[in-house]
């Protein structure tokens, strides 16, 4: 038997390297040695770490979730002995098993279940067989062709088809043409590209050739977000076995196709997921967007023809050349073709990676994949695309995922994150959250923008603090239409898109802060304090420690709280044992 | 030159220069690889990578203010990177990081006086299922409530005297 770790950034995070040390430690005092090897992200992350046992001949016996170093001694004696009875408490539940049941895999189609550091595990599942097949039999124009057939649009977050981009690239005049792997995802919340390159490099390394061939790049880049070393390092190694191995670098796999892919750290800076500005990045430059056109596709980097795409998009490509556009097109709806990836976090039950067909709808997600709301929470919203998207309701949980569909509700496709919200999740604070966030991100070259998005965080932090004014609404809406007017690049223009879905969707809570109360009470300072008064035993605990003095009341008599005087703090809250302090 | 900035060993820097000589879209790779020996960028570093890249120091001083990967100021020996993402907004990195401060005594972006802590808030550290989350050097701490915060801090402090 072998024993197998999920060992993502999320596995890791949950102490995997710590299951897989104490299994080593089992095994130096054990006689007999089992393999304990090491595999990527599966997806599930409300369960890491995960720990698999396969038989020798690579059959998945039984999947074991949330170990803990101290489960290492059983479950090597139970891989040792073929009794699995011993870790029967450890194995996933049929529930939790079928949020894997419900997906169709593709881009992350080895996640979890190859070792990402071993280049012949990826051949083994098919691995390079697309390359090889592109390069002997195959034109650059069929593979065009090929990838238009299949409908794949661009992962990242626009959705732009694929082959229009490669085909304007190939068509572009110029000695040298580079190809550009944008993994700087920024969207905080989402993290599909890093498991992708965490857990199969080789499948972005194996679509970025194919594109190259298509677009004739002899020289290719990823630029990866600096916040992920372990991705950084894993895809460093796969590119030194692929070198070693002839399938990149000078006259790949024997032909006169010759490629390189080097690797660009990113220095964090949310704009450089824009593909001017991550151009002017590769150059050494602040990473500010430059005008298009002219577009990349006729000057990139360096002024050369330069084709960019997402890490997603990559990893469906090898797929699509062995399988036919065909294949690829037959998932989906009528506009939007093939799967998608998304990075499913907040308040659901089973948050993790998740692929699906194009055309399920949300509440299919979040409800049968995602298993709904937890601690008994009922759903809000979900927030889709991160700072360019916007927030969801719960009457349009039926919306298809489909590029069009989503745009109508006021938010996009994106990247890929999705956040799920309950009823103790405040929107307005949520919109707040996320101006903040693009105000700090803003590159400064666009007035509008960098001016624009500061303002509107000031109203929303105002509104949020009590301060809000009647008018302050109809105010953010048109500095909302002024930033999307005036700005140059994707950053400025969909900047307000969290304000204008929320107060779309949400306004009475816009509102309700503007008269001084939060209805999902977590807004500190428009929080209001008070002592039940049948609940209060008059022990004095909450007066002794309330820091402002502004609680009275006499030994074994009902507490009372001065509204002028509190600071709410909430120590008394914290405090009080009897359940007597609630927060309105 | 810079005459009262400090004096930091430029000799280091040369083996940095020399592997990206000729590379002129290089310089975030050197910023990156001279915070590496450092720990942050002293002025004086800043100046002598723009001499050596033909590059005005006002450049590489716009790039090196430009991304929030790079610090102009040394860092303290822990350093605690808070995640402010979406999903750790969602629950409850805000009342993480007002315990953070309340024990450190320090706001975000700064190093407590014992040089002992740095305290900085990032964007999204990419294990949204273990929210909220922060990691101090290379290790990462989830499921977080302040108190539990509050405790990490208070361990390292006591395993560091």
């Amino acid at each position: 038997m072998k024993i197998i770790i999920g060992e993502g950034s999320c596995g890791i995070a949950a102490g995997a390297r710590k299951v897989r040390e104490a299994l080593l430690n089992q095994r130096a005092q054990s006689e007999q040695k089992l393999v304990i090897g090491k595999t990527g992200c599966i997806g599930m992350c409300f369960l890491e770490p995960i720990v698999d046992l396969y038989t020798d001949e690579g059959q998945l016996l039984s999947r074991l979730v949330r170990v803990k170093e101290s489960d290492a001694k059983r479950i090597y004696s139970a891989a040792l002995d073929g009794d699995l009875s011993e870790v029967k408490d450890l194995v996933i539940s049929k529930d939790d098993a079928s949020f894997l049941e419900k997906q169709t895999r593709i881009a992350l189609r080895h996640c979890g279940l190859i070792d990402p550091e071993d280049i012949s595990a990826y051949i083994a599942s098919d691995g390079y067989k697309a390359l090889e097949k592109t390069i002997k039999s195959m034109t650059p124009e069929d593979v065009i062709e090929t990838i238009k057939i299949s409908g794949l649009a661009g992962r990242g977050g626009a959705g732009f088809p694929t082959w229009f981009k490669w085909n304007a690239a190939r068509k572009a005049i110029g000695e040298v043409k580079y190809l550009i792997c944008n993994a700087d995802e920024g969207d905080p919340g989402a993290f599909m590209d890093r498991a992708v390159i965490e857990s199969d490099p080789h499948a972005l390394i194996e679509g970025m050739l194919i594109a190259a061939y298509a677009i004739g790049a002899s020289k290719a880049f990823v630029y990866v977000r600096a916040e992920y070393p372990l991705a950084i390092v894993r895809l460093e190694k796969a590119l030194a076995e692929a070198r070693a191995k002839n399938l990149l670098g000078e006259n790949i796999l024997g032909s006169n196709f010759s490629c390189d892919i080097k690797i660009k750290a990113g220095a964090g800076a949310f704009v450089c997921g824009e593909e001017t500005a991550l151009i002017e990045s590769l150059e050494g430059s602040r990473g500010m967007p430059r005008l298009k056109p002219p577009f990349p596709a006729e000057k990139g980097f360096t002024n050369a023809p330069s084709n960019i795409n997402n890490v997603e998009t990559f990893a469906n490509v090898a797929w699509i050349i062995l399988n036919g556009g065909e294949a690829f097109a037959a998932m989906g709806t009528e506009t939007s073709k093939g799967t998608k990836v998304f990075a499913l976090t907040g308040k659901v039950k089973r948050g993790g990676l998740v692929e699906i067909p194009m055309g399920l709808t949300l509440r299919d997600v979040i409800f049968d994949i995602g298993g709904g709301i937890r601690d008994g929470g009922t759903f809000k919203a979900v927030q889709m695309g991160g700072p360019s998207g916007g927030c969801i309701p719960e009457h349009l949980l039926d919306t298809q995922i489909d590029y069009k569909a989503l745009a109508s509700t006021g938010a996009i496709m994106g990247s890929g994150g999705m956040v799920v919200m309950d009823e103790k999740t405040c929107m307005v604070k949520m919109a707040r959250f996320f101006l903040d966030f693009t105000a700090k991100e803003s590159c400064g070259k666009c007035v509008p923008c960098r001016i624009g998005t500061k303002r509107m965080h000031e109203l929303l932090v105002n509104i949020t603090e009590g301060r809000g004014r009647p008018g302050d609404i109809e105010l953010l809406l048109e500095l909302s239409n002024g930033v999307k007017a005036g700005a140059l690049c994707g950053l400025g223009q969909t900047a307000p898109n969290p304000v204008l879905t929320t107060v779309r969707y949400f306004k009475d809570e816009y509102e309700a802060h503007i008269n001084k109360t939060c209805p999902a009470h977590e807004c500190e300072a428009l929080k209001k304090f008070s002592i039940d008064a049948q609940k209060c035993k008059g022990c004095t605990m909450c007066a002794r420690q309330c820091p402002v003095s502004a609680i009275k009341g006499e030994v074994r008599a009902a507490h009372v709280i001065d509204q002028d005087k509190c600071i709410k703090c909430g120590a008394c809250l914290a405090l009080c044992k009897f359940g007597a302090v609630v927060s309105m | 030159m810079c005459e009262n900035c400090q004096k930091s060993d430029l000799s280091k820097l040369t083996p940095i220069l020399e592997e990206f000589s000729g590379d002129k879209y290089a310089l975030i790779s050197i910023l990156q690889k001279a915070q590496e020996i450092y720990g942050y960028l002293p002025t004086d570093v800043i100046y002598e990578i723009a001499e050596k890249t033909s590059v005005s120091p006002a450049k590489v001083m716009g790039v090196a203010t430009f991304y929030t990967q790079f610090r102009l100021q040394p860092i303290g020996k822990n350093l605690i990177m808070l995640c402010k993402g979406t999903a750790c907004h969602v629950n409850g990195a805000d009342s993480i990081e007002r315990a953070l401060i309340e024990e450190l005594g320090i706001e975000d972006g700064g190093t407590t006086e014992d040089g002992l802590f740095s305290l900085k808030t990032v964007a999204c550290l990419g294990c949204c299922s273990l929210s909220p989350v922060m990691m101090i050097n290379e290790d990462t701490y989830g499921s977080l409530t302040p108190e539990k915060a509050k405790e990490i801090v208070r361990n390292i402090r006591l395993e560091s005297k």
